[in-house]
C-alpha cells in the first residue's frame, strides 16, 4: 500500500444517517472473484435509474462531485455487512476520505486497512462542515494525518483521532500481513501451549 | 479480578501484546464463503504463501446458491464461477468445503452450531458480519473484511483493539406471540443501530436463560445490527444438551474435559461491564420494521412515525427518505397493510425453531391467494429435521414454497428478490434499501409474524392466530 500523504481537495456532502454498505456497493455485485472495476458500481442504485442513466439529482453526477476525494456523510456510515467490496469501490472511486460523526467497526477497519481514511468529528463540527459545503460547493478541506488534523479555510485545525497501529501504517506503507508473519514465533510458541479445540478435517 | 465472559475468553487467546500494536488475537475456527474470500486467496498466491491451519478453517457456499432444483448446475455463470472459485482455492489450499451437493451444506452460521463446530469459549471469525450468531453458545463471534480473512488464513491470528463490554439484561417472561426476534428488534429500535459501535454485547437476565439455542442464536445474530460486532450468552445447560452428540464435539472424556471448563466461562460474581442496557420482556410486543434501518422498528400495533416529531434535521431527512422509498404514511397503521411476498428463512429466523413457529401458524391454514411465501430452511440438516417432522408437508398444503438451502431473500443474489415496489414480510436481517431486491420493500419481522402476514395477505399480528 503507498503512504498516506497529505491532501487538500473539495468535498462531496451526502447528509443521510446510516449509510449501509448494501448502498455504497448493492450485493449484487458481489459475485466479483476480483477487486477491479468496483469504483463504477459505487452507490449505484442512488446513482443510476432503473435504466441505468445517471440520476441528475444525486450529487456524484453532478459537476461538484468531480474530482472530490472527501466524502462527507451523516452518523454510523458503513454500517450493516462486513464486505470490504465498500471501500475498494469509494477509493477505485477516488475518495481518500470519509468524514462523519460515528463509524461502523468493520467498516472503519476495512478503510484502513486499504487507505481510506475515517475521519470522526464532533457533532457540531460535522453541522458546521455540512453547512460550510452548502454555502461554498468549493470550500476545500485539509487532510493531513500526521498531525491527525482537518484544516478548514478559516484555518482552524480539527484534530482526529485515529488508531495509533493503523496511523504508522498508513503513513509508512507497513504492511499489516507481513507485519505479522515477522511475528510468528509468537504464533507457534501460542500453538503449542493451547491444544486445537476443534479439527475441522474430522470427523 | 472478577472478570466477564468476554474477558475470560479473550484474555485465552492473546498471543502476545507487542509495542506500539493492537493485541494478537488467535482464532479458534475461521468459517469462510464464496463472495468474501476469493480476493483473499489471491492474496496468498500473490504472495507465496499457505493456509496456516486448514484444520481451523472450513467452507461452505450459501450467499449465491440456487434454493430450487435442480441445484447443479447453477444457472447464473457469475455465481457459478464464484462457487467453482470457492471449491477450487479449498481444494488448492487443502480446505474441507461443505458445498452444494454436500449433505452439510448451508447458511454457514447455520452450520457452524449445527455440526457443533461452534463451541463456548473458542474464537470464531467469518467474512460475515453475521457471525455474531455464533455468540450464542458462549464463543467470542465476529464478522471481518477480506483482508482480514487473508491474515487468518495465513496466520490464524488478528491484530485486534479490546472491544468494550455491554450487558444486556433482558428479565421477565415474552407473552403469547412474542419471540427472540421481538428481543432483538426491540433492542436494536432503543439503542440504534449505531448504538453498540465499539462493544460487545453480553445478554443476561431469565428471559435470555429461558430461550432454546436456535433462539439465541436470532438474538446474537442481529447484535451486529445495533452496530455491535459481537454478541453473546453465557453457556448453560440449554447449551451443552445442545452440543453433545453433535458430529464436531467433543466426546467421552473429552466431553467431560471440555464441560468442565465451560462451566468456568460464566461472568464473575462482581465483574463490571462498560455499560449496562436493560429491558423487560413482558412488556414486548410483536415488532416490525417500516424503514430502511433495521433500527426503524416499531410494536406492530403502532402507528408509522412522523418525520415531523424528529429535532434533528439530518435525522429529519433520513427518516423521511426511508418513507419515501416504503411509501408508507406517517401516522397510519402498518396492521392491515397489503404484502406481496413473505420470507421465511436466513441465518436469522432458518433454523428448526423458527420453521415450527411457522409451522404452527400455517397448519391447516392457506397462504392468501395475493402473497408468495417462500420457505428456505438455513442448511441441508435443518431441512432433514424439518422433513421428519413434517413441516414440509405443512408449508406445501398452505400453498408455500418449500425451497433448497441458503441465504436467498435475505440478500438477493441468487435469483430469490423481491420485484421493485413489492412488499415483503421477511425474517431476515436487513431492511436497507434494495437488500432484497432492487426497489423491494422490506417488512423484518418474526417468523411468527411472517406466517401470521402470509395468511391474511397482509401485515397481521400473530396473537391473532394462536
Amino acid at each position: 500500500m503507498k503512504a498516506f500523504r497529505k491532501f487538500s481537495t473539495h468535498v462531496v456532502p451526502l447528509p443521510v444517517d446510516n449509510i449501509d454498505t448494501d448502498q455504497i456497493i448493492p450485493a449484487r455485485f458481489l459475485k466479483t472473484v476480483s477487486k477491479e472495476g468496483l469504483g463504477e458500481q459505487l452507490f449505484y442504485d442512488w446513482r443510476y435509474d432503473a435504466e441505468g442513466r445517471p440520476r441528475a439529482d444525486f450529487i456524484l453526477n453532478q459537476p461538484r462531485a468531480r474530482g472530490a476525494q472527501i466524502l462527507l456523510a451523516g452518523d454510523n456510515f458503513g454500517c450493516g455487512s462486513s464486505r470490504e467490496h465498500a471501500p475498494w469501490a469509494l477509493l477505485q472511486y477516488g475518495f481518500r476520505a470519509v468524514i462523519s460523526t460515528s463509524f461502523a467497526d468493520i467498516f472503519r477497519q476495512n478503510a484502513l486497512k486499504n487507505g481510506l481514511l475515517p475521519i470522526v468529528v464532533p457533532p457540531e463540527i460535522h453541522g458546521e462542515l455540512f453547512a460550510l459545503v452548502e454555502q461554498n460547493p468549493d470550500v476545500e478541506l485539509t487532510v493531513d494525518l500526521e498531525s491527525q488534523s482537518l484544516g478548514l479555510p478559516d484555518g482552524r485545525r480539527i484534530e482526529f483521532a485515529v488508531d495509533a497501529f493503523a496511523r504508522r501504517c498508513l503513513l509508512e506503507g507497513v504492511d499489516e500481513l507481513g507485519w505479522v508473519l515477522r511475528q510468528e514465533s509468537y504464533i507457534i510458541a501460542y500453538e503449542a501451549t493451547h491444544p486445537a479445540r476443534v479439527n475441522t478435517l474430522q470427523p | 479480578m472478577p472478570r466477564t465472559i468476554f474477558e475470560k475468553i479473550w484474555d485465552a487467546h492473546v498471543v502476545a501484546e507487542l509495542p506500539g500494536a493492537p493485541t494478537l488475537l488467535y482464532i479458534d475456527l475461521h468459517l469462510i464463503h464464496e463472495v468474501t474470500s476469493p480476493q483473499a486467496f489471491d492474496g496468498l498466491r500473490s504472495r507465496g504463501l499457505r493456509v496456516r491451519r486448514p484444520d481451523r478453517t472450513l467452507a461452505t457456499a450459501d450467499h449465491n446458491v440456487p434454493t430450487q432444483e435442480p441445484r447443479l448446475p447453477i444457472a447464473d455463470p457469475i455465481s457459478a464461477r464464484q462457487v467453482a472459485q470457492l471449491e477450487a482455492n479449498c481444494r488448492e489450499f487443502g480446505i474441507p468445503c461443505y458445498s452444494l451437493g454436500s449433505e452439510r451444506q448451508g447458511i454457514v452460521h447455520v452450520i457452524g452450531p449445527e455440526l457443533g463446530l461452534t463451541q463456548p469459549g473458542m474464537t470464531i471469525v467469518c467474512g460475515d458480519s453475521h457471525t455474531a450468531t455464533h455468540g450464542a453458545l458462549g464463543a467470542l463471534a465476529f464478522g471481518i473484511g477480506t483482508s482480514e480473512v487473508e491474515m487468518v488464513l495465513a496466520t490464524q491470528c488478528l491484530l485486534q483493539r479490546k472491544p468494550k463490554t455491554c450487558q444486556v439484561c433482558i428479565e421477565g417472561r415474552l407473552g403469547p406471540g412474542v419471540s427472540a426476534k421481538d428481543i432483538i428488534l426491540a433492542l436494536i429500535a432503543r439503542i440504534g443501530t449505531g448504538g453498540g459501535t465499539g462493544y460487545v454485547f453480553e445478554y443476561t437476565g431469565s428471559a435470555v436463560r429461558s430461550l432454546s439455542m436456535d433462539e439465541r442464536m436470532t438474538v446474537c445474530n442481529m447484535t451486529i445490527e445495533a452496530g455491535a460486532r459481537a454478541g453473546l450468552v453465557a453457556p448453560d445447560d440449554t447449551t451443552f444438551q445442545y452440543l453433545a452428540g453433535r458430529p464436531f464435539a467433543p466426546r467421552g472424556a473429552a466431553w467431560e474435559a471440555a464441560l468442565a471448563s465451560w462451566q468456568q466461562l460464566s461472568t464473575d460474581e462482581g465483574a463490571s461491564y462498560d455499560r449496562v442496557v436493560t429491558m423487560d420482556a413482558s412488556r414486548l410486543e410483536p415488532m416490525i420494521t417500516f424503514g430502511t434501518s433495521p433500527g426503524m422498528g416499531i410494536p406492530i400495533t403502532a402507528p408509522v412515525p412522523d418525520p415531523a416529531q424528529t429535532a434533528d434535521p439530518i435525522e429529519r431527512e433520513s427518516l423521511a427518505k426511508a418513507l419515501a422509498y416504503m411509501a408508507l404514511e406517517p401516522g397510519k397503521p402498518l396492521l392491515g397493510h397489503p404484502v406481496d411476498v413473505v420470507f421465511i428463512g436466513s441465518c436469522t429466523n432458518g433454523r428448526l425453531a423458527d420453521l415450527r413457529a411457522a409451522a404452527r401458524i400455517l397448519k391447516g391454514r392457506k397462504v392468501s391467494s395475493r402473497v408468495r411465501a417462500l420457505i428456505v430452511p438455513g442448511s441441508e440438516g435443518v431441512k432433514r429435521e424439518a422433513e421428519a417432522e413434517g413441516l414440509d408437508e405443512i408449508f406445501r398444503a398452505a400453498g408455500a414454497e418449500w425451497r433448497q438451502p441458503g441465504c436467498s431473500m435475505c440478500i438477493a443474489m441468487n435469483g430469490d428478490q423481491l420485484a421493485a415496489g413489492q412488499y415483503a414480510v421477511s425474517t431476515s436481517n436487513r431492511n436497507f434499501e434494495g437488500r432484497q431486491g432492487k426497489g423491494g420493500r422490506t417488512l423484518l419481522a418474526s417468523p411468527l409474524t411472517a406466517a401470521a402476514s402470509a395468511v391474511a395477505g397482509a401485515v397481521a399480528d400473530p396473537r391473532m392466530f394462536l
